[in-house]
């Protein structure tokens, strides 16, 4: 009987001590995931205003993809269907311009993305392709200009001599 | 506080995300503050150029004159067109910057300092105009891939710097040297270190010309960074692709050059002419080499209105590649008849020349002057789009103003 007492007596100490080492454990992991989000306990401190935040906010999230007038104002693309995946795909190596000076039909335009492909590490559109290559051949397709054009945008002013 | 830090966090994030990439001190970023990484840069202030210039892309950089920005004589910097294939270099640290000459066609690799280069050969300054392969392509039909310049991707400065010939003889060049290419520092747009933008070049006889410079100054200057600072090769006359930028390296090739935009498409036309928007093999493309003959009305600007009975005065510049511009004429009828124009004689080879006449209009009106040069080949510049090629090089096509007599 003084055994069984004796065994249930250590058990119990086991016991609480293993709740003891359980508890300082998740202490110590909660400490250290804290210190993964913010490393310099940068929230105990109380040296930023409200006003910080909203003015970066303001400048520079707000309407980062404003259509105005059916032109994407970020890049000048023309708005339409596949936009978002032109926008994604073909100005992270060089500027809108680049597309938005050309005019091509879709062959071409696919042509291109080919060259890109081969010699300037465009990656594979996979089944994007198809909606990019719409969406150019739509919105930047060829116009007739002849052999000469007319003179146009002729800003008139009087010369003085 | 909880709430305001999870705002702060989250634009951050949404920063990160325009920039592509962490910021990794972003905490500590300071009320307002723009990031350098997302502001707009102005390319007028950048590059100190006239805010009349014509950005056609920035990224890269490619940006053209108007024909009335170029009236001077000699180029300022501000008037002249930058045409970049990669990301303009920011690191050109100039004490340690060397140029080394390699390729089949050496004896041995030799590089120099650029201290060494300036010190060590004669130095000779001229004049030399420098046309973009592709100036006048917004006009092609079909249409040419590529920036769409329109009448502004030319220049001519005053470039000095050492003759590349006298280096080569320093260098020692084995009797098959066909060709030189260079290479340079600027960067792939993709960012592949691999790869190099841009590595063009010129035969052999082209870069044994006197006139031929590894330029270290522009119009008395140094270089400015855009243009290829410190160090540019110059081939005046040739598309300006030739004339190679932020200079490293020379390849003494017992073959013609191959490196970037020597094959292809680019800067080559059809060896043959062709129907327009015909498909050309490649094996039946021909490298440009002179530019051809043409000319730019640079005053007055287009669409100038003056009063009946009074005359204008008009003038220009015309070159015309590895030749000379033997006339200059202008017509106020369409092409139905020419009168001279009063022609300078070029400052030196491969500059451009000054031409200026005295126009009377016979009655109120819309007019078009257009100018035409002729080469010393007896060649002339064509009223229409010369023949068509598949990248839109080579438009020659005499330029027009619009003048109103009332």
């Amino acid at each position: 009987m003084e055994d069984l007492n004796k065994f249930r007596k250590s058990a119990d100490q086991i016991l609480r001590l293993m709740y003891l080492v359980f508890f300082v454990f998740i202490i110590i992991a909660g400490f250290l995931v804290y210190l993964l989000v913010d490393p310099s306990f940068s929230a105990f401190k109380k040296n930023d205003s409200e006003e910080n935040y909203i003015s970066i906010q303001n400048q520079e999230v707000e309407d980062f993809d404003k259509i105005e007038n059916g032109i994407h104002v970020r890049t000048g693309f023309v708005e339409g269907e596949g936009l978002q995946l032109v926008v994604n795909n073909c100005t992270s190596c060089h500027s809108a311009k680049l597309v938005t000076q050309n005019r091509m039909s879709k062959e071409q335009w696919s042509a291109t993305i080919r060259w890109m492909q081969e010699t300037q590490n465009l990656w594979d559109l996979g089944q994007n392709e198809e909606a990019i290559l719409t969406y150019l051949a739509t919105h930047y397709a060829p116009k007739k200009g002849g052999r000469r054009q007319n003179l146009s945008d002729i800003e008139w002013y009087d010369l003085e001599q | 506080m909880q709430r305001r830090k999870f705002v702060k966090k989250g634009v951050l994030i949404s920063l990160s995300t325009l920039l592509g990439a962490e910021i990794v001190y972003g905490k500590n970023l300071p009320m307002g503050y723009e990031l350098l990484g997302l502001q707009d840069p102005d390319p007028f202030k950048m590059f100190d150029k006239d805010s009349q210039m014509v950005v056609l892309n920035d990224k890269p950089w490619n940006i053209e004159a108007q024909a009335h920005l170029l009236d001077d004589k000699i180029t300022p910097n501000r008037y002249m067109f930058i045409r970049n294939n990669g990301i303009i270099p920011s690191n050109t640290s100039v004490d340690d910057w060397t140029l080394s000459f390699d390729g089949e066609s050496v004896y041995e690799k030799k590089t120099f300092s650029l201290k060494d280069l300036k010190s060590k050969f004669k130095q000779y300054t001229y004049q030399l105009t420098l046309e973009c392969g592709g100036n006048g392509r917004s006009e092609f039909d079909p249409p040419a891939k590529g920036n769409q310049w329109t009448v502004g991707a030319v220049s001519c400065a005053e470039w000095t710097g050492i003759r590349l010939r006298d280096v080569l003889e320093d260098v020692g060049i084995k009797s098959d040297a066909v060709y030189i290419g260079y290479h340079a520092v600027d960067t792939h747009l993709s960012g592949d270190p691999k790869k190099e933008p841009i590595s063009r070049g010129v035969p052999i006889s082209k870069a044994l010309q006197d006139e031929t410079l590894l330029a270290f100054k522009m119009n008395g200057e140094e270089i400015p960074l855009a243009h290829g600072y410190p160090l540019r090769l110059i081939a005046g006359g040739w598309p300006a692709s030739a004339s190679g930028k932020w200079l490293k390296g020379i390849s003494v090739r017992n073959k013609v050059h191959d490196g970037t935009k020597m094959t292809g498409t680019a800067y080559r036309v059809p060896c043959e002419p062709v129907a327009p928007g015909e498909k050309v093999a490649d094996e039946n493309m021909c490298i440009i080499e002179s530019m051809p003959v043409k000319s730019l009305i640079t005053y007055p600007k287009s669409g100038a209105v003056i009063n009946e009975g009074k005359s204008l005065k008009i003038r220009g510049h015309a070159w015309a590649g590895e030749l000379s511009a033997e006339k200059v004429e202008y017509s106020i009828d369409f092409g139905s008849s020419w009168k001279e124009c009063s022609l300078e004689t070029p400052a030196n080879r491969l500059a451009w020349q000054h031409f200026s006449a005295d126009l009377r209009f016979p009655k109120k009106g819309y007019y078009e002057v257009w100018a035409r040069a002729t080469d010393s080949n007896g060649v002339a510049q064509p009223m229409v789009l010369p023949g068509w090629n598949p990248k839109g090089y080579l438009n020659n096509a005499c330029h027009r103003i619009a003048i109103k007599v009332s």
